[in-house]
């Protein structure tokens, strides 16, 4: 069985109908009854984070567990006032945009070469992007804050940019070679017999053709930088340069005794990527049935 | 040197293609039709793919082939590393209690995280599988944890679970007041308390493969077996257990990687001095920390090494004797 399947990825929708709808039947009201349990241990936590960040210390401290008695705006009104927050913010935009776009580009561009070109070392290629995926930045870490220092890049977003699209490439190739390959071979016939040449092939309808893979990896991408860790804790030190994830911790310790306002900082940091993940979630799933399907 | 043919691909291949060995077996493919000029080819090769693989080598092999290099040295970080040791730091790091605590927790994370993992994803993959009102809402609230960063569940969840968190106030208000416990300092519990949290951040992912998976059986296998009497649960357990199988190997195989990397988590939740008190120290903590955090890159290094042998051992034992069935690296992103 190959996992990687050669399909365009659809909308993520089972058509299967393993019993037949009927009227609310006690086993279907057991299945919302669980459904709903789950959805409330899954929003549990982030409903309290939210929530938290309307209620005073005063009231946290309290009663850790209770609901806001009355709505403390200020606490998100100070993050959002204080120009920390729209700071950090910029800087994990600009680290997850600058990694997302490098790692749709190169990746789309060496995918294509790997998919529709034919030469020696090609499968020596695709065995490096692959062996890739069993190297996780923790192994590389140390090393890499080594040769990003002695470049210079760090407290430099660019320094957090260039090592993440390094570890997103194979991932990303891996969910493109397949899709590339998929793309008929008429469609490559017939623009080479009206003139097109392979180069202008990829730009005019490859790129085209595979935005949805695209948009998929992009996405993946984005959420990884957007929730990075690791890699900008090693490599920026100057809170000026901080991303949210660094942000979040640097503001919890500086107000450990501000739980609302810890509280509040958290939620507002984690709404971009939620927003965004629910724009995109079909793409999301769609592409990993793309790339999962036995 | 090397020939560059361009033979367009045939359809015949396009699927299979997609399965990792392909190259060199294509490129003696008989029909040799189109054979343009060879280094204009080579050109646009290096053109396309240059990027990527300076990227590649230069920031993922070059550093982590460094790691083996400086794993020799005792190198404080600065200046060129000439203080050659062997095989100390790796003698050192083997032989040391707090990394044999550290990888036996990691063991311990595996171990629950495919235990408590598996069965609730699969159980979930099969409930949202089926036709339900909201099914959509469910899959997008599911996966949420999955998008949250890791700082923001730490942070979260360490509110939540101090001693006089909400946790233990909402056990006491039901009247559970014999069940508050210190989730996170008590070292009988700290472990639980990672799993669960881990286990509440990551089975969405392993939800959304087997969702993916289920997709790829065909539905006349459960029809017919429907027609032929057969009731749901049979039919779960016959037919879409057994064909879900697959991917079930994948995710076990993303898990346990996963696991042996955790890091962020565990740093951000106990910091990096109580977790080993705490009893939920790992490999990657014990690296940022004895290396990093000690002044001492070299000896950080070493463990990285170690972490990622340790790492290739699980990975190639899995595949010969798991995984030999499906395919290499059919990976689509990480999850612990």
């Amino acid at each position: 069985m190959t996992a990687i399947a050669a399909k365009p990825m659809r909308e993520a929708r089972p058509s299967r109908k393993v019993t037949p709808r009927r009227r609310i039947s006690p086993a279907q009201f057991a299945v919302y009854f669980v459904a709903l349990a789950l959805v409330s241990l899954i929003l549990a936590p982030v409903v309290y984070i939210i929530l938290g960040g309307f209620r005073s210390n005063a009231d946290i401290t309290t009663d850790p567990s209770g609901l806001p008695t009355e709505w403390h705006w200020e606490n998100y009104v100070d993050v959002l006032k204080g120009g920390t927050f729209w700071q950090e913010a910029l800087n994990s935009t600009i680290a997850a945009v600058g990694t997302t776009l490098f790692v749709v580009v190169l990746g789309v561009m060496a995918a294509y070469v790997l998919a529709r070109y034919r030469f020696r070392g090609r499968g020596l290629m695709y065995g490096a992007f692959a062996a890739g995926l069993m190297f996780p930045m923790t192994v590389a870490i140390t090393p890499l804050y080594i040769l990003v220092r002695d470049l210079g890049l760090t407290d430099n977003l660019l320094g957090v940019i260039i090592p993440q699209v390094a570890f997103a490439l194979p991932v990303t190739i891996i969910i493109l070679v397949p899709f590339l390959q998929a793309l008929p071979t008429e469609i490559e016939e017939a623009a080479f017999i009206d003139g097109c040449s392979r180069l202008g092939f990829f730009w005019r309808m490859v790129i085209p053709l595979s935005m949805p893979a695209v948009i998929t990896v992009g996405i993946l991408a984005f959420i990884a930088s957007w929730n990075s860790y690791m890699l900008p804790l090693f490599l920026l030190s100057d809170t000026e340069k901080y991303t949210l994830p660094l942000g979040v911790q640097y503001f919890a310790s500086q107000y450990s005794v501000d739980t609302a306002k810890v509280l509040a900082f958290t939620s507002l940091s984690m709404l971009p990527a939620l927003v965004f993940f629910s724009l995109f979630e079909r793409r999301i799933v769609g592409g990993l049935t793309g790339a999962v399907k036995g | 040197m090397a020939t560059l043919n361009e033979t367009p691909l045939t359809g015949a291949n396009s699927s299979a293609a997609a399965s990792t060995d392909g190259g060199d077996a294509q490129a003696s493919s008989p029909s040799r039709r189109r054979r343009t000029t060879s280094w204009r080819t080579r050109g646009e090769i290096a053109l396309l793919a240059g990027p990527a693989l300076i990227v590649f080598f230069a920031f993922v092999i070059f550093p982590v082939a460094m790691a083996a290099y400086y794993g020799f040295f005792a190198w404080s970080g600065f200046g060129p590393a000439t203080n050659f040791v062997g095989i100390r730091n790796y003698v050192d790091i083997l032989t040391d209690p707090d990394f044999h605590q550290a990888l036996w927790h990691n063991i311990e994370i595996i171990v629950l995280s495919l235990v408590l993992q598996g069965p609730i994803a699969i159980g979930l993959a099969l409930l949202l599988n089926r036709q339900l009102k909201f099914q959509s809402v469910l899959r997008v609230l599911i996966f949420v944890p999955y998008v949250i960063a890791e700082v923001v569940v730490g942070t979260g969840w360490r509110l939540m679970l101090a001693t006089s968190g909400a946790l233990n106030d909402l056990l006491t208000k039901v009247g559970l007041e014999s069940w508050t416990r210190d989730w996170l300092s008590d070292p009988k519990i700290a472990l639980w308390s990672l799993m669960a949290i881990i286990t509440w951040k990551y089975v969405g992912f392993a939800v959304i493969l087997f969702l993916a998976g289920l997709q790829g059986i065909p539905t006349e296998v459960m029809e017919a077996a429907a027609i032929d009497g057969a009731s749901y649960w049979q039919i779960q357990r016959r037919i879409t257990l057994p064909l879900l199988a697959p991917t079930i190997r994948i995710w076990a195989f993303l898990s346990m990687i996963g696991s042996l990397q955790l890091f962020d988590l565990v740093y951000i939740i106990w910091g990096q001095y109580v977790a080993k008190v705490a009893g939920t120290s790992t490999m990657a903590t014990y690296m940022v920390v004895s290396g990093r955090g000690a002044g001492q890159y070299g000896y950080g290094s070493a463990v990285a090494v170690v972490i990622f042998f340790i790492s290739l051992i699980f990975a190639l034992v899995y595949q010969r004797f798991v995984l030999r069935r499906d395919t290499q690296g059919a990976v689509t992103g990480g999850a612990a």
